[in-house]
C-alpha cells in the first residue's frame, strides 16, 4: 500500500547523528522500497545518503521530522522509530 | 585549510605579470602535477562510455574495500566498521549519482566530475560545527582517492578534447605542467607562488593572456568552476563577481586598451634620450612562439633567448635538428636584427636524461649552466652545432651562462672553435664572425670583468642571478626573500665595474633581468652607462617611452647622488622621488611598478 507517513523523532543518543548512527539509518532505508527523508529546520535530506545525513548535523536532542513514502512506508517508519528509541545501539 | 572560519575573500591581490582583463571559469590545477585533467566529451557515445567507466571504477573500488575488510586480522576486525562506512560512502547518491549527473549534463570526464562532486561535498562538510562529523570528510576523500586511482588504471578518453576555455588556477606551474596543457584553451593564469620572471609570467606574456601570480591563497579560496575576473594589469582577482564588478572591470579593460594602443604607436621608433643618446632595447624570450611579439612591440632583436624549454619539454634530449629548426626560425623572423642565444643554463637536477644526475645539497652552487655543459660535452656539442648552423641564416650571438672565471670561458670558446672545425669539414655553413659573449651573474666574474672583457665581444649582466649570488640570498626562500634588493649599493657598484671593464675593451654591455624592465631603474641604468637593455617584449614600448623622457646628463648626476647612499632603502626612496613625476606623466600603470620592491622594514 502506497502512503506517506510523517513523524517527529528526537535523537537521544549521546553522540548524536554521527557516522555509525547514520549508517544504520541508511541500511534501513535500503531495506525498504519506500523513500525516506529527514528534515531539520528547513533542510530536508535523503535518508538513503550517509553524506546527506551527516551534513544535516544533528547533535543529541535534535528533533527531526521523518517522512517515509511509498510501499511499506509504514513498516519502515516503525523500524526507524525502534532504531531511534534504541539510540542506534549506542552503549550508555 | 578551508576551516570555515570567516568567509573567503572576494578579491585577491597579487603581482600582475601579464596585462589585460579576462572573465571566465576557474580550472584549479592540483599541486604541481596535472594528474586530473579536464576533458570535454564530444558526444552522447563518449558520455555513456565515460559513465560506464565511472561505474566500473566504483565497482572495482567496492570489491577492493570488501576484500580489505575480509582480510582484516581478528584483533582489528571491530574496525571493519570504518570500511563499512567507506562502502556506504561509495554507494552514496551525492557521490555516485552526483558524479554521473555531472558527466552527463556537463559532458565532462569522470575524474573531473568526481573532483567536482568531492568539492561540493567538502563545502557542505565545512559548514558543520561538530568537529567529529566535519572530520568525516577525510573518509570521503579516501574513497574518492581510491576511485581516482581505479579510474587512472582504466583507459581515459583521448586528450586534446578540451573545448572549453578556462582560467588556470594553480599553486605553482612548472614548464612540465604547461607542456602537458593545451595552453591555447587557457584564458588566463593565476598562481599562489611566483614572481615577475616565473614560468607562468613568461608563458602568459607569450600567449598575451592576463596573469596574476604570488596570490598566496588562490588555490585555497578558488573552487573549480568559480567565475573569476582576472585583472593582469592591476594584479587583482575577483572570485564570483557580481554584475557591478563585471561592469567595473570591463570599463577598466577599455581604459587599459586605450593606454596600450597609445604607447604601442611609438614603440617602433628608436629609444633616444632627451640629450640624443641612442639606447638599444631588445627582447628576452623563452619560447619560439614569443618571437612574433618581438617586432610587434618594437624590440630591436632578441637580447636573450633562453634555451632551456626544449630540454624540459621533450622526452630525452632534443636533437640537433630540432634545436636547429627552432633557432633558425627565430633568427629568420627577427633578421636583420640579432638573436643572442644563451646556451643551456640548467642545473643537472632538471635533466633526468643526463646520465648520473646528481643529488646535490646545494644545486644553485652545483653542477649547472656552463659547468654542466662542459661536463656533458655531447649534449653541449649538439646545441652549439645547432646554434652555429642557425647563424648561417641571420645574425646570431652566443652567450655562455654562469661564467665564473677566465678558464671556463677559454674552455667554452675552445670547444666552440673545435665545433666550427667540425662544421668546416662537413661543409656546413655558419657565420665565422659570430659574436661571443658571457652572462655576468657570478660575483667573481664581476671582479674579473676587465680580464674577461679581453676575450669576449659583449657582456650581458643577468641581474636576477647576480643579486642572489652577490647577496647570498635565495629569493624563493620566504625567510630571506626580503633581502633580494636590486637597489643594494653593492649591486650598483658591481654593475658600474662591469660597464667600466666593457668600455675599456670596446665591448658592449647589455643588461637583462628584472631591473631592466623596472621603470624605477631605467634612469639609474642609463646613468651607469648601460646602452642596451633586454626585457620582456611587452614592456618594450613603455621602457622606450621612458628612455625618451630621460637625459643621460641628468641620469649621471642622479647616479652620483645615489652612489653616496648607503642602503637599498635610501636608494629606492631617492629614485622614487626622482622617477615618479616622469612615470606619472607617462601614465605607466602599477603593473610595471611592483617589480623591484624593497621592503620598508
Amino acid at each position: 500500500m502506497d502512503s506517506v507517513y510523517t513523524k517527529t523523532l528526537r535523537i537521544s543518543n549521546n553522540l548524536g547523528l554521527h557516522a555509525r548512527a547514520a549508517a544504520k539509518i541508511v541500511d534501513l532505508a535500503k531495506k525498504y522500497e519506500a523513500k525516506l527523508y529527514l528534515r531539520k529546520d528547513d533542510q530536508e535530506v535523503d535518508g538513503g545518503s550517509i553524506l546527506s545525513l551527516l551534513t544535516l548535523c544533528c547533535p543529541k536532542g535534535t528533533e527531526v521530522e521523518i517522512r517515509a513514502e511509498g510501499p511499506e512506508a509504514h513498516e519502515l517508519m516503525e523500524e526507524l522509530e525502534r532504531l531511534f528509541e534504541y539510540r542506534f545501539g549506542e552503549e550508555k | 585549510m578551508k576551516s570555515g572560519e570567516g568567509s573567503a575573500p572576494r578579491i585577491l591581490k597579487g603581482i600582475p605579470v601579464s596585462s589585460g582583463v579576462v572573465i571566465g571559469k576557474a580550472h584549479v590545477v592540483e599541486t604541481s602535477q596535472l594528474k586530473i585533467v579536464y576533458q570535454y566529451l564530444l558526444d552522447e557515445k563518449h558520455v555513456e562510455m565515460e559513465v560506464e567507466r565511472f561505474m566500473d571504477a566504483l565497482h572495482t573500488t567496492g570489491e577492493q574495500l570488501k576484500k580489505l575488510k575480509d582480510s582484516m586480522p581478528e584483533p582489528i576486525k571491530s574496525h571493519g566498521f570504518i570500511i563499512d562506512t567507506h562502502l556506504m560512502i561509495l554507494q552514496d547518491s551525492m557521490l555516485r549519482e552526483g558524479t554521473v549527473e555531472k558527466i552527463r549534463k556537463e559532458q565532462i570526464n569522470a575524474e573531473w566530475a568526481l573532483k567536482k562532486s568531492l568539492r561540493e561535498i567538502r563545502r557542505l562538510f565545512e559548514e558543520i560545527d561538530d568537529p567529529y562529523i566535519r572530520g568525516r570528510i577525510d573518509d570521503v576523500e579516501d574513497v574518492a582517492d581510491r576511485i581516482m586511482r581505479n579510474l587512472a588504471g582504466q583507459e581515459a578518453p583521448p586528450l586534446g578534447d578540451i573545448t572549453q576555455r578556462v582560467i588556470v588556477v594553480a599553486h605553482k606551474l612548472s614548464p612540465a605542467d604547461t607542456s602537458e596543457m593545451d595552453v591555447t584553451k587557457v584564458m588566463g593564469f593565476i598562481t599562489d607562488m611566483g614572481g615577475r620572471t616565473s614560468h607562468t609570467a613568461i608563458m602568459a606574456q607569450a600567449l598575451k593572456i592576463p596573469a596574476v601570480v604570488g596570490l598566496e591563497t588562490a588555490t585555497q579560496f578558488v573552487e573549480d568552476g568559480d567565475l573569476l575576473i582576472v585583472d593582469g594589469t592591476a594584479g587583482e582577482v575577483v572570485i564570483n563577481p557580481d554584475d557591478s564588478d563585471i561592469i567595473r572591470f570591463q570599463e577598466r579593460q577599455v581604459l587599459y586598451q586605450e593606454k596600450e594602443s597609445l604607447i604601442a604607436k611609438s614603440s617602433q621608433a628608436p629609444a633616444i634620450t632627451k640629450d640624443g643618446y641612442r639606447i638599444t632595447v631588445r627582447a628576452n624570450i623563452e619560447f619560439l612562439e614569443e618571437v612574433g611579439t618581438v617586432k610587434e612591440y618594437g624590440g630591436e632583436g632578441i637580447g636573450l633567448y633562453r634555451t632551456e624549454f626544449l630540454y624540459l619539454k621533450s622526452r630525452g634530449l632534443p636533437s640537433e635538428e630540432e634545436l636547429f629548426l627552432d633557432y633558425k626560425e627565430a633568427v629568420e623572423q627577427v633578421a636583420p636584427d640579432p638573436v643572442a642565444i644563451r646556451t643551456l643554463d640548467l642545473g643537472g637536477e632538471k635533466l633526468t636524461s643526463v646520465p648520473g644526475s646528481l643529488n646535490e645539497a646545494n644545486p644553485a652552487l652545483g653542477l649547472r649552466g656552463i659547468r654542466l655543459c662542459l661536463k656533458e660535452r655531447d649534449m653541449f656539442r649538439t646545441q652549439l652545432r645547432a646554434i652555429l648552423r642557425a647563424s648561417a641564416f641571420g645574425k646570431v650571438r652566443i652567450i655562455f651562462p654562469m661564467i665564473s672565471g677566465v678558464q671556463e670561458l677559454m674552455d667554452a670558446k675552445a670547444f666552440l672553435k673545435s665545433i666550427m672545425g667540425e662544421l668546416d669539414e662537413e661543409g656546413l655553413g655558419y657565420d665565422p664572425y659570430l659574436e661571443v659573449g658571457i652572462m655576468i651573474e657570478v660575483p667573481s666574474a664581476v671582479t674579473m670583468a676587465e680580464v674577461l672583457a679581453e676575450h669576449v665581444d659583449f657582456f650581458s649582466i643577468g641581474t636576477n642571478d647576480l643579486i642572489q649570488y652577490a647577496l647570498a640570498i635565495d629569493r624563493v626562500n620566504e625567510h630571506v626573500a626580503y633581502m633580494y634588493q636590486p637597489f643594494h649599493p653593492a649591486i650598483l657598484r658591481m654593475i658600474r665595474t662591469v660597464v667600466e671593464a666593457g668600455d675599456q675593451c670596446g665591448g658592449r654591455v647589455s643588461l637583462c633581468g628584472e631591473m631592466a624592465s623596472d621603470p624605477l631603474c631605467t634612469g639609474l641604468l642609463l646613468g651607469l652607462g648601460i646602452t642596451e637593455l633586454s626585457i620582456n617584449a611587452r614592456t618594450i614600448p613603455v621602457i622606450k617611452e621612458l628612455i625618451r623622457s630621460i637625459s643621460i646628463e641628468e641620469a649621471r648626476k642622479d647616479l652620483h647622488e645615489v652612489m653616496k647612499l648607503p642602503t637599498a632603502r635610501q636608494v629606492r626612496e631617492y629614485l622614487l622621488e626622482r622617477m615618479n613625476p616622469i612615470i606619472e606623466k607617462l601614465g605607466i600603470n602599477e603593473s610595471f611598478l611592483n617589480t623591484t620592491q624593497v621592503p620598508m622594514g
